[in-house]
């Protein structure tokens, strides 16, 4: 359900950048630390594109790893873990998130065909 | 930020960001072979964030509440941990010096905003249903709706109760000052590393149904620990809606925050 509603976040900024081009790629980055569980985007993905009119809008994703200075040793770190923040070398939770919490639309490829009118209502 | 300008002429100016070094050379952007159309595709350069129109409404929110001296709260929890029952008692004590405005976010029902009525607050129900089973969180969008439902200049301050859910309210500013959150010590002290945006998101936790605990295989500290491992900062306030134990921290807590003051 989650990804349901990034899925239309997604479109909305896509259509306002698409210009009502033909939108063939949608390019969007998410950090580690979103909550996105990919396959489920994706899946999203193909029901939004449709209502969105651009039922043939491949999404590609980017993953960025998380990282994290250390206030109380100092160092930056990438986070391998999925659930802690803590500073992999002294285990500290004064942390400062450098990395991992992006959820952008990077870029699009468009064309100039007519976009395919689907599920107008 | 990278955005495309289209000319009369149908020119389209594609922007090159230093940032943005991505390298799909092996990727054939010509689909013209396929599709029986004349062109292949171009690239658009857009770097905009997912949340930005989400994040602009929010911010009219909050302008909304600073023009009328009010203080907005977003309350979060996860089904089931208490925060009607705390909203409950919460209004009953502050109805006398505080003037409160509840948004009340719910799927489907006016359950809570009934429960909520009589304690002398302005109440504005949300229903969030419309959406694909209903939404699972509020927006920016729906508090700037339901803000219709309250009168602000009359407020000192609006709790915005959001939909149950440990995951999507996170991730949405809706124009609040401060995130609190309710979670029960029925939940497993699992909580804070398996939602971590929650968890690292809020400013105070309110740790609920303590009275629960001799019932219960459960340790206060250990709940503690775990909060403390992905948020540091964060105020802690071990209470029972139930019995109102330790509820006084929680009521003074409220105080401070709708006056402006320093909460920690």
């Amino acid at each position: 359900m989650h990804e349901l509603a990034l899925c239309e976040a997604i479109a909305d900024v896509v259509k306002s950048h698409a210009d009502g081009q033909h939108v063939d790629v949608v390019r969007v980055r998410i950090g580690a630390l979103r909550q996105v569980v990919p396959e489920s985007l994706s899946f999203c993905w193909s029901m939004v594109r449709d209502f969105a009119d651009m039922p043939e809008a491949e999404l590609e994703l980017e993953s960025v790893t998380a990282a994290v200075q250390c206030r109380s040793c100092g160092h930056d770190s990438e986070i391998t873990s999925q659930w802690s923040l803590l500073c992999p070398r002294c285990d500290s939770a004064d942390v400062a998130v450098l990395r991992g919490n992006e959820f952008l639309v990077t870029s699009l490829d468009v064309s100039d065909r007519e976009p395919q009118q689907t599920q107008k209502e | 930020m990278g955005r495309f300008h289209r000319h009369d002429d149908g020119t389209v100016h594609d922007h090159d960001h230093g940032d943005h070094d991505h390298d799909h050379g092996d990727h054939d952007h010509d689909h013209g072979d396929h599709s029986g159309y004349r062109t292949g595709s171009q690239r658009v350069d857009v770097l905009e964030a997912i949340f930005a129109e989400n994040d602009a409404r929010a911010g009219a929110n909050r302008e909304a509440f600073e023009s009328n001296g009010v203080r907005a709260l977003n309350l979060m929890s996860s089904p089931g941990s208490g925060k009607t029952t705390i909203l409950s008692a919460t209004l009953d004590e502050l109805g006398g010096d505080v003037a409160v405005g509840v948004i009340e976010g719910d799927i489907a029902t006016d359950l809570d905003a009934t429960k909520l009525a009589g304690r002398g607050a302005q109440i504005s129900l949300l229903n969030t249903g419309n959406g694909f089973g209903g939404e699972c969180h509020l927006d920016a969008p729906m508090v700037t709706r339901a803000l219709r439902g309250l009168e602000l200049p009359g407020l000192d301050l609006v709790v915005i109760e959001n939909v149950g859910n440990l995951v999507c309210p996170a991730e949405f500013d809706v124009g609040e000052h401060a995130k609190a959150m309710v979670y029960s010590v029925t939940e497993g002290d699992d909580k804070p590393l398996k939602y971590p945006v929650m968890f690292r998101a809020v400013d105070v936790v309110l740790l609920n149904k303590i009275d629960l605990v001799p019932y219960l295989d459960v340790d206060v500290e250990n709940y503690v620990t775990r909060v403390r491992e992905v948020n540091p900062t964060a105020t802690i306030l071990p209470v029972s809606a139930r019995t109102g134990a330790g509820m006084d921290a929680w009521f003074d807590w409220l105080r401070r925050f709708a006056a402006g003051a320093p909460t920690d």
